[in-house]
């Protein structure tokens, strides 16, 4: 609605501080950040956690917590400085020139107003009355391709899923046609499939409304995906920006080119090399840093740099870093060496060593019952790395406490490990068998007691499941310290006084502690920054190799798991579709809920051209639909109908691939055929 | 080991995060938790060293000097038997300090164990308990007091027992939820495959991180013990008469107060404002430190 | 939501009837008998036999229990052991008193509660915040007998400004009424400012630091509209279940305001009548104000499955 008339950025950052106060002293948490985004650009701000990107984003709507503020530098949302305008120009630039989308979209709705008014509002600002606004709000929700508009209108916002409740939030936030629309982590808390589809509306709509887009994201493939432009933001100081193909092609600060060989790259497997990690950590928030920022964990730091900070340097076209050594950036030396031998995978010996059969898991009973897993059959082989991939509610968490005993199955299901059945709950499995299956969860914090010292948290299983006791417990305590790579001083620490990479090694070494034969890691990598996520599966692969353990891995990024396992296993509504090697499961042939979720993956190296469009949502697991579960949003469903009515079996298609479809193995190759995935 | 000795870059690089200041460093910089302590510190002496500092005996009486207003001899005058009001005052904090807190510990250990197992051990467990503390719960507080001391008659021990078990279905309460929030994280699940018994989890891994919440529920209970314990004896329940009480004190003066005595109701009163002013003071420092 | 109704509807009689168990025992395992009670120390023991047997409480207890609950379903409370009258005018005219009382308490205080409670939040961490908090966590604390002491020292004896005796003569006017209860209902006005306001500051508190709040005022709405329509909305919520949680410590502070200000009602009732053990009387108060209590609680839970959405889905699935 503002079609302003000047000429300048729609939104201009210079030298931009903000400080919080913490406990009476002020931390600086945005250091000298200037940024333009140029009308109808798409800009993306990204950086780990501590990066300051959010509070950026608060800055700009001038919505800081109590405790921060805005100490230095200048703001332009369209020629207009937010931070310096009165309340009532405030409120019309915030109702008509910048919107905002963020992270969960469930909290950002009114829990007790119905999702059409809350949009509704927006238009009743503009001055519209209520009836009006309620009709331009149905409007706004066809443009956001929300198919049952009269349901979503009347829907408080805990009736929807989290896709449909963040296309509400966008529809509100772009009902204004603001000037600038600031979307902070938007598909963080949403599955794959629903991410790449709100992505590719946001892309659309962007499109249509030519609106200016700050992108800010910790994902550098989403970030890559959506944005012309990119900031790589780190620790509160904005160390590179240009051109995204540029920076992520032909990266010039040492920092940038750390993190993108974090991330495992396409096809890139554990025996094919180990993953580079950006040592030591993150500066403490309001410490005092005379030279670059990053010189201290950077491998290329020389003199000059811990003495002043580097200015930003062209390097190309619109293209800056803030590093002395922008031009041997590229050359950055690998803090990991590359070629650690990790032994050969174990997947030349093909007994199992935990055999499931027919397993399923109901919570609840009668109408309510919500059945997790449906009769599934899969073996683990001895010292492999099964991978499980599948999205919320897919049961793949729920598989592997049933496995650890720490979730009952229901009557009927097989726990086999060892050829031994496996009591159902953990408390009628002895000492023997609890040693032999241990778990590394996906939270440390959660998965730590937070009142116990690291010593005493890794010799707990050391006490009880190795039965050692005195000197051979410290003996064995040192010796596990050592393999995770933590050292003796960190003993006597509590978990809070551990960053989340270090807290992660003493939940691993748990896990070792007692020698376990296989290892549950659920998603052990995903609440921890990328910087950190490379070293610790590096530390996994390593220990695997070491211990010869059989892990069972899982995880919904699908990199990750590629990187780290040698069969894949894929679940959908607590159906197991697929299962196979890994290289024929991302290869192709594939199941069509596989292919769209390898396509739904955004990839940091160009587009691709044809990704396959799932419709609709994800059903609920209490009202499974009939025959194949896939069927309601298959793109590939035959026309027969036979799909909606019998549930296809899980056929072994190849040797050791399996895949739960009707659609003839055959027919699955000439379809997939075209779309490279390799 | 050789090959996995340490690569240069993996070194997890210690980052021990400043510790937080000790909590009670945090207390001793708020001036509502110093005037609190310093008010309860007061009465706890009292309590104790009172016959020692009290310029009377409580219970001597002195015909003479029935219902003399406050003057240099008696600071806060006597009371119809001619006792002295201050002296009354400085002996009654003994009883109301010993009675509320053991009151409020008793709770607190009851509806711990309580909350510990309902919250912990779900299932039948919890829905029977559940239902029992309900029950309770749907009681008017005052009615279930007055039904325990009409039954066993009023006594200190009474007392103590009515009022830690008002509490204790409370108290319970406030321990599950904080359990709940306990139970949906992984270290349980971490303790259960270690083989570990349902009360070693509960006490040794569970109550620890729940031991602050604990802590202030204490705190805030006892605020309301004494409350409930001078209203009690108000209202006769309580300590009787002739040892000095502060509730029992006004209830056996207040009606001399249209004759205009206002000294014995009035003297008493004060010091139970101020000593429940003082606790919850305390209390909502404490509170604050925990919760920041 | 029907069955919902149903379900809690049928708690509360289950709850009710347990209350009425409890009673009755509690009112057996008494020490002394009604009619040595009554009686006094010096009467013969064929005089108390005599009495008790008039009085029935010699039959086997589960005989007096039924008979009690039949009288009771009648709308039959008994005969008073003291007064040797049926004890419903008693009941009925002392809860008609007390329902004056508590209902002048809750309509001074609901508004000023919510009020002060969201003041504060509205300033949260600056001076008034600490000073709302504060003295609501003061008022709240101070037993109703000893700010009611305060209260007619100062206002009563050394102003002269107010009646201190709460009952009137018969047939008294409303404002001399209102005028003779402005000293009593002060009391418990202090006690429940304290629990309402910090509910209401609570939850506005959380409301207003709420991702939704932020949606709100980044929509552009003017400040006055996001905390009507959506910091409100959501905080005041809990405060209703407060409100009639604290019905049950109004019952509590109506004794003992009743007995400081010597007012006929139901809470004086109880404690003469479990001074003076005359069961009927105190069992017919005690049944009474539990049926109070649990209609309260009860409408505060329908309130509250009524006004929450998310509760309202729930409970129709």
């Amino acid at each position: 609605m503002t079609e302003d008339t000047s000429a300048g950025p729609t939104l201009a950052v210079e030298h931009l501080e903000i400080t919080y106060r913490v406990r009476g002293q002020d931390r600086p948490v945005v250091r000298d950040v200037s940024f333009q985004v140029g009308r109808r650009e798409s800009y993306g701000l990204v950086g780990e956690s501590g990066s300051g990107k959010s509070t950026i984003a608060l800055a700009l709507t001038r919505y800081l917590a109590r405790n921060g503020r805005v100490s230095g530098g200048s703001v332009r949302i369209n020629g207009l400085d937010p931070l310096a305008m009165s309340t009532s120009a405030l409120r019309d630039l915030r109702a008509r020139t910048v919107s905002m989308v963020y992270q969960e979209p469930g909290r950002a709705l009114n829990p007790s107003m119905k999702a059409g008014r809350q949009i509704a509002e927006v238009f009743e600002i503009a001055g519209l009355d209520r009836a009006a606004a309620l009709d331009r709000a149905q409007d706004m929700l066809r443009r956001v391709q929300i198919a049952d508009t009269g349901r979503v209108m009347n829907a408080y916002p805990h009736e929807l899923s989290g896709g449909m409740a963040q296309r509400v939030v966008i529809a509100m936030a772009l009902a204004a046609e603001p000037a600038l629309l600031i979307l902070d982590e938007p598909t963080t808390a949403l599955d794959a499939t629903v991410e790449a589809e709100i992505l590719d509306l946001v892309a659309g709509l962007r499109e249509q409304m030519a609106t200016t887009v700050l992108f800010i994201s910790h994902n550098l493939a989403v970030v890559a995906k959506m944005c012309d432009r990119v900031g790589v933001l780190y620790a509160g100081e904005l160390v590179e920006e240009g051109p995204a193909d540029q920076v992520f092609e032909a990266s010039r600060h040492p920092y940038t080119v750390g993190l993108l060989r974090c991330i495992p790259r396409r096809g890139q497997r554990k025996d094919h090399g180990r993953l580079d990690a950006i040592p030591g950590f993150l500066p403490q928030p309001g410490a005092a840093i005379s030279g670059c920022i990053f010189a201290e964990r950077c491998s290329l730091a020389i003199a000059e740099c811990r003495e002043a900070p580097p200015p930003a340097f062209d390097v190309g076209p619109g293209h800056a870093a803030r590093c002395y050594r922008h031009a041997e950036a590229a050359e950055l030396p690998r803090s990991t060496p590359a070629d650690v031998s990790l032994g050969t995978a174990a997947t030349t010996l093909v007994e199992p060593i935990v055999t499931i059969k027919s397993l399923s898991k109901t919570f609840g009973s009668g109408r309510s019952a919500l059945r997790a897993l449906t009769s599934v059959d899969i073996s683990i082989m001895r010292g492999e790395t099964l991978g499980l991939v599948g999205e919320s509610g897919s049961g793949k968490t729920t598989l592997a406490r049933a496995l650890l005993g720490l979730t009952e199955p229901d009557q009927g299901s097989v726990v086999e490990f060892d050829g031994q059945p496996l009591a159902a709950g953990v408390r009628g499995r002895p000492i023997d068998q609890l040693k032999d299956l241990q778990i590394v969860f996906q939270n440390p914090d959660s998965a730590l007691n937070r009142r116990r010292s690291v010593r005493w948290l890794i010799s707990q299983p050391l006490r009880r499941l190795a039965g050692l006791s005195g000197s051979r417990l410290t003996e064995r305590l040192n010796d596990l310290i050592r393999s995770v790579r933590m050292e003796k001083r960190h003993l006597g620490l509590r978990p809070g006084q551990l960053s989340g990479g270090l807290k992660q090694r003493v939940a691993i070494a748990r896990a070792f502690g007692g020698g376990p034969r296989l290892v549950v890691c659920d998603e052990p990598t995903s609440a921890l920054d990328v910087s950190v996520q490379a070293a610790i599966l590096n530390l996994l692969a390593d220990l695997q190799a070491k211990e010869q353990v059989t892990y069972l891995f899982i995880s919904h990024d699908l990199g990750v798991v590629r990187y780290l396992s040698d069969r894949i296993a894929v679940l959908y509504l607590g159906r197991l579709l697929e299962l196979g090697p890994a290289e024929q499961v991302f290869g192709g042939p594939h199941h069509p809920y596989t292919e769209a979720l390898l396509s739904a993956v955004p990839s940091l190296h160009g587009q691709r051209a044809d990704r396959v469009k799932l419709v609709g949502e994800i059903p609920s697991a209490a009202n499974p639909p009939s025959g194949c579960v896939f069927h309601t949003r298959c793109p590939r469903r035959l026309a027969t109908g036979v799909c909606e009515s019998v549930e296809p079996p899980l056929a072994e298609v190849e040797p050791g691939h399996f895949i739960s479809c009707h659609i003839p193995i055959d027919r699955l190759r000439e379809l997939q055929g075209n779309v490279a995935l390799k | 080991m050789s090959e996995l000795t340490a690569a240069p870059g993996e070194v997890a690089v210690a980052r021990a995060l400043a510790a937080p200041p000790a909590p009670w460093r945090l207390l001793l910089r708020k001036p509502t938790f110093l005037i609190g302590a310093a008010v309860l510190l007061f009465w706890v002496i009292c309590g104790i060293f009172g016959h020692l500092i009290a310029p009377f005996d409580p219970l001597v009486q002195q015909l003479i000097a029935k219902n003399t207003s406050p003057s240099g001899a008696h600071l806060f005058g006597t009371d119809p038997l001619g006792r002295d009001v201050l002296s009354r005052v400085i002996v009654g904090a003994r009883d109301i300090l010993l009675i509320a807190p053991l009151a409020t510990l008793l709770g607190t250990a009851c509806g711990t164990a309580i909350g510990l197992a309902m919250g912990y051990l779900g299932g039948v467990v919890d829905a029977v308990l559940g239902r029992i503390v309900e029950a309770v719960l749907a009681l008017p507080v005052v009615i279930v007091a007055f039904l325990f001391i009409v039954a066993v008659g009023p006594s200190s021990l009474t007392l103590i027992i009515v009022v830690g078990f008002i509490f204790t279905p409370l108290i319970a309460r406030t321990v599950r939820t904080a359990v709940l929030v306990e139970s949906q994280l992984d270290y349980l699940s971490s303790a259960r495959l270690l083989g570990e018994r349902p009360a070693y989890i509960m006490f040794a891994e569970i109550l620890p991180n729940v031991l602050p919440v604990i802590v202030v529920e204490f705190t805030v209970r006892l605020g309301y013990a004494i409350f409930a314990v001078a209203t009690l004896s108000f209202l006769g329940f309580g300590v009787q008469q002739p040892t000095p009480d502060w509730g029992g004190d006004i209830a056996a003066n207040y009606g001399l107060l249209g004759a205009g005595y206002w000294w014995e109701t009035l003297f008493p009163a004060l010091a139970i404002a101020s000593l429940v002013m003082a606790v919850n003071l305390v209390t909502d420092s404490i509170e604050q430190v925990i919760s920041s | 939501m029907t069955r919902y109704l149903l379900r809690r509807i049928g708690l509360a009689i289950v709850t009710l009837w347990l209350l009425s168990l409890i009673v009755f025992l509690a009112g057996q395992v008494l020490p002394g008998d009604p009619g040595r009670a009554v009686l006094g120390p010096f009467a013969s023991q064929a005089a108390v036999r005599a009495y008790d047997h008039q009085l029935g409480v010699d039959r086997p207890l589960i005989v007096q229990y039924l008979g009690w609950i039949g009288g009771l379903l009648r709308g039959n409370m008994g005969t008073s052991y003291t007064f040797r009258s049926p004890v419903e005018p008693f009941v009925v005219a002392a809860l008609g008193n007390s329902a004056k009382l508590a209902v002048l308490a809750l309509v001074i205080i609901i508004p000023l509660g919510i009020a002060g409670g969201v003041f504060a939040a509205l300033h949260v961490g600056r001076a008034t915040d600490r000073v709302i908090s504060l003295t609501g966590l003061a008022a709240s604390t101070v037993p109703e007998f000893v700010s009611g002491i305060v209260l007619i020292i100062v206002f009563g004896i050394a102003l002269k400004a107010l009646p201190f005796q709460a009952s009137t003569s018969a047939g008294a006017s409303i404002p001399d009424q209102l005028d003779h209860l402005i000293l009593p209902v002060i009391p418990l006005v202090l006690v429940l400012f304290g629990y309402i306001a910090r509910m209401a500051r609570a939850g506005t508190v959380e409301a207003l630091d709420s991702d939704y709040a932020r949606t709100a005022t980044l929509k552009g709405l003017p400040r006055s509209v996001v905390i009507r329509r959506h910091v409100l909305r959501n905080s005041l919520l809990p405060t209703v279940t407060v409100i009639a949680t604290q019905t049950g410590y109004l019952i509590g502070g109506l004794v003992v305001v009743e007995q400081l200000f010597r007012y006929q009602g139901i809470g004086g009732l109880i404690l003469t009548a479990a001074n003076g053990k005359d069961f009927p009387m105190l069992e017919a108060g005690i049944l009474v104000v539990g049926t109070v209590y649990m209609v309260a609680t009860l409408i505060a839970d329908v309130l509250y499955t009524v006004l929450n959405p998310r509760l309202r889905v729930g409970v129709s699935a």
